[in-house]
């Protein structure tokens, strides 16, 4: 005879799947919105807290261009450029993701870097956060020679950057994306900045 | 079971971390400061209190050949709604707590207080259940971040405006100056053996006031 009892249990498991996945809908798309508002005002409020307000007059994040996956906020003082900030992603961080943003002034040499999102181990990878150590101030003022030169690596790469007691491999991804970035702005300046002697 | 053994039994007699040896996952990778511990513990112990009230709810409905999918379905979705609510209401919080709250899906004690309580009682009781369990949890997570971050940096509370605010940020103790730190007690290596002396001071105590 045709066993109906499995048939209406999977029938309750799918009913109860449709509820709580409606439920979670409902709360996703009721929530979407203010996310989206809060990762914008986030980004926004560290794009600024990155430049100093003299150095441009624009609006920061509605002159922003992508090239590949990486994007670029250009400043503008006057109508020249005068620095960028680069938003870009790692994957080579210990767990998931490193997004990050690099501020370069119109020569390439740095101003600033912020991690924006990350999920390194918490107390010992985290330590890319300026919140929990000044790791990050190390590359203020570098120069595009200083990102050509070997030594930008960290020290367990015979480089010049301290890593962290127990986690080598989030400094790491932030030392070689911060070069990456920066040599690529360099290299192609004049297609982020056309109108840039 | 009356109100004062439920809450004995989460705090002390069963408690999670301690006796069932539940929730290692989560327990041993965000235990290394008090704060971190904190932080975990209040949002597991929100979850285990929904979950199980929720839970004990739906009893009736749920039979017993699909039960587990039907808990882990439950859990899955609360700490998701958890999740989004925070990411939208409380975005400062939810950025130094948000690599936490998918951890308390992997926390087994959760499934385990689902399974022996809340598909058994009444919604009240299991509601302070999951509160019991989850306090007892937050218990452990705060004596082993404190052990361990006592150990590793000779400091207590650091980064307390994390979770507290501004007001908390002068909250840091520093209880050894000039302290080298130990990483052994920053590592997993250190949170097992940490446990494993906090287990047997338990133990021992116990066994003292018999």
């Amino acid at each position: 005879m045709f066993a109906f009892r499995p048939l209406l249990t999977a029938l309750r498991l799918a009913i109860f799947s449709i509820i709580i996945i409606g439920l979670v809908s409902f709360v996703f798309i009721q929530t979407e919105h203010k996310i989206q508002e809060n990762e914008h005002q986030a980004l926004l409020q560290s794009l600024q807290s990155l430049l100093a307000t003299e150095l441009y007059d624009n609006e920061l994040s509605e002159s922003s261009i992508q090239l590949g996956d990486i994007t670029f906020f250009r400043a503008y003082k006057a109508n020249k450029p005068s620095a960028v900030i680069i938003k870009s992603t790692t994957h080579q961080g210990y767990s998931g993701d490193i997004q990050l943003l690099t501020a370069l002034d119109s020569n390439g040499t740095l101003i600033a870097v912020r991690i924006l999102n990350h999920q390194e181990t918490p107390g010992l990878g985290d330590k890319i956060e300026l919140k929990k150590s000044n790791w990050l101030l190390n590359f203020t003022h570098k120069t595009v020679e200083d990102m050509q030169h070997s030594a930008w690596a960290v020290k367990r790469d015979q480089g010049h950057f301290d890593q962290f007691t127990g986690a080598t491999i989030t400094p790491r991804a932030v030392v070689n994306e911060i070069k990456k970035v920066g040599l690529f702005f360099h290299n192609n300046k004049t297609q982020i900045f056309p109108n840039l002697k | 079971m009356t109100y004062t053994q439920i809450i004995s039994n989460g705090l002390w007699k069963n408690n999670q971390a301690f006796v069932a040896l539940l929730g290692l996952c989560p327990l041993l990778a965000v235990s290394n400061t008090v704060i971190n511990g904190l932080a975990l513990g209040l949002a597991t112990t929100l979850t285990l209190a929904l979950s199980n009230s929720s839970i004990s709810f739906v009893r009736h409905t749920i039979q017993p050949e699909i039960r587990l999918p039907l808990f882990v379905l439950i859990i899955a979705g609360i700490v998701t709604i958890i999740e989004l609510f925070m990411h939208a209401y409380f975005y400062e919080l939810y950025k130094t707590l948000g690599i936490f709250i998918p951890l308390i899906v992997t926390n087994c004690a959760i499934i385990g207080r689902a399974e022996v309580f809340a598909s058994k009682n009444r919604v009240l009781p299991s509601l302070v259940d999951g509160l019991a369990m989850g306090l007892g949890f937050s218990l452990a997570l705060l004596l082993l971040g404190g052990m361990r971050e006592i150990l590793s940096s000779g400091s207590l509370l650091s980064q307390a405006e994390l979770l507290f605010g501004d007001v908390a940020s002068q909250w840091k103790i520093i209880l050894l100056n000039d302290y080298s730190g130990m990483l052994l007690a920053a590592l997993p290596a250190g949170s097992f053996i940490g446990l494993g002396l906090l287990i047997a001071l338990k133990n021992s105590l116990e066994n003292y006031f018999r």
